[in-house]
């Protein structure tokens, strides 16, 4: 609360909220720095899975919670890695988490986990993941760490969200399963094979620029 | 074992299921590095030559770890040997050619976060490829990783000339391009299937 206080601006709750810097590290990554839209980072899976909604979802959270890990202990161990050899250890601690991960999955359910398929195991070389151990756990403290890795996974839930679900209404004419055109909706099956992924994420790059371009030009 | 002929292998790799355009693996080199032609050909022989030797290596690591009953090490096993081969190349290229080794910058150490390279190894083992499939499987998606990076560097060049509206500047437009590109791999599906 101390820090909240501290902020004289007199922007108001949300104002001050925002500017303090434990939140900061939290709410940076779901819209200003999303992994996503605006640092276009782990595209392989991003594409690849978010034919459906439902597996945008699961993606993202399995992304979430190995960054999560991953980035608690690297900042954990930040005193007590060698420099040379980080970037080799910190892809050893992803991959531990992420094989926890691909087990954890098969056990719970093994519908996903063939809709998924090696794209879980692929989380090991999702930018993002490498990108934040290298770039800000090793050099901030545990605390922080978490927020960066709770904020920055919950944007990729987001974009990856988003994805699937304009993918999957406008390919199945459904989301999450339950139908929402009448079924004479013609199916734009194209929108869940692989083109339709790039379109997708092309046309919501283009709605970003539009939004910055229209600020820049207020 | 897994009974697909060579040729079939090969076929399927490098167009049908084109690793950038089909399995979308490979991205973050195919939108960085695609922007001149000479950079992308280099980039895909030293990608291919990765892939070729991961391969290998994952094929005998995999028959390792089944004789030891240690397959949860599988993913991390890989990840060590692609690492390393990698620096392998770095150390090479940068020995070879310096001004390559500029050209491609960041993305040469970044092979190694390169999906397209781990997704091989992985779909190998899945398959269940023996050795020389295993090779030829390789071989395959580097030609095809390579061939969708000539033909996006291609394109790239030729748009520089052109005026685009300044809303898909940058990586929308690369994004659509590759959507076209991937559209058009798309007609390749039933080659093969006889």
């Amino acid at each position: 609360m101390s820090q909240l206080t501290k902020d004289k601006t007199g922007e108001g709750f949300w104002g001050n909220l925002a500017n303090s810097p434990s939140t900061n590290e939290f709410l940076k990554g779901l819209w200003k720095e999303n992994p996503v839209f605006v640092q276009v980072l782990g595209m392989c899976p991003t594409l690849a899975v978010t034919n459906t909604a439902m597996n945008g979802l699961a993606m993202g959270l399995a992304t979430t919670f190995v960054l999560l890990m991953s980035n608690i202990l690297v900042s954990s161990l930040r005193n007590v890695i060698p420099k040379q050899v980080r970037i080799a250890s910190y892809i050893l601690i992803i991959a531990t988490f992420v094989t926890m991960t691909d087990y954890a999955i098969q056990a719970i359910s093994v519908d996903l986990s063939k809709a998924l398929g090696a794209f879980i195991s692929l989380i090991v070389v999702n930018c993002l993941i490498l990108g934040r151990a290298e770039a800000f756990a090793s050099k901030n403290t545990v605390g922080k760490s978490m927020l960066d890795a709770l904020g920055m996974g919950f944007g990729f839930v987001i974009g990856l969200l988003s994805l699937g679900a304009v993918r999957e209404i406008l390919g199945n004419g459904s989301i999450f399963g339950i139908p929402v055109f009448p079924a004479s909706f013609q199916e734009w099956v194209i929108m869940i094979l692989p083109p339709g992924g790039f379109f997708t994420l092309a046309m919501w790059l283009m709605f970003f620029n539009h939004r910055k371009q229209k600020k820049a030009a207020l | 074992m897994n009974q697909e002929s060579l040729f079939a292998i090969f076929i399927n790799a490098s167009l049908i299921n084109n690793f950038v355009l089909a399995y979308f693996l490979g991205i973050c080199p195919f939108l960085g590095v695609s922007g001149k032609m000479e950079t992308a050909t280099k980039m895909g022989a030293a990608v291919t030559f990765v892939m070729i030797i991961s391969s290998v290596c994952a094929y005998g690591l995999h028959a390792l770890l089944v004789s030891i009953d240690a397959i949860y090490l599988q993913l991390i096993s890989y990840i060590v040997v692609i690492a390393a081969t990698v620096q392998l190349v770095e150390m090479f290229i940068k020995k070879m050619s310096p001004a390559l080794f500029r050209a491609l910058g960041i993305f040469l150490p970044l092979i190694t976060t390169n999906c397209a390279i781990l997704g091989l190894a992985l779909f190998q083992t899945n398959k269940g490829y023996g050795l020389a499939q295993s090779v030829v499987y390789a071989l395959g998606a580097g030609i095809g990783f390579t061939l969708a990076l000539v033909l996006m560097a291609g394109l790239r060049e030729k748009l520089n000339f052109a005026e685009t509206p300044n809303l898909v500047k940058g990586t929308a437009l690369t994004l659509l391009i590759a959507g076209i590109l991937s559209l058009a791999f798309m007609g390749f599906a039933g080659l093969g299937s006889n």
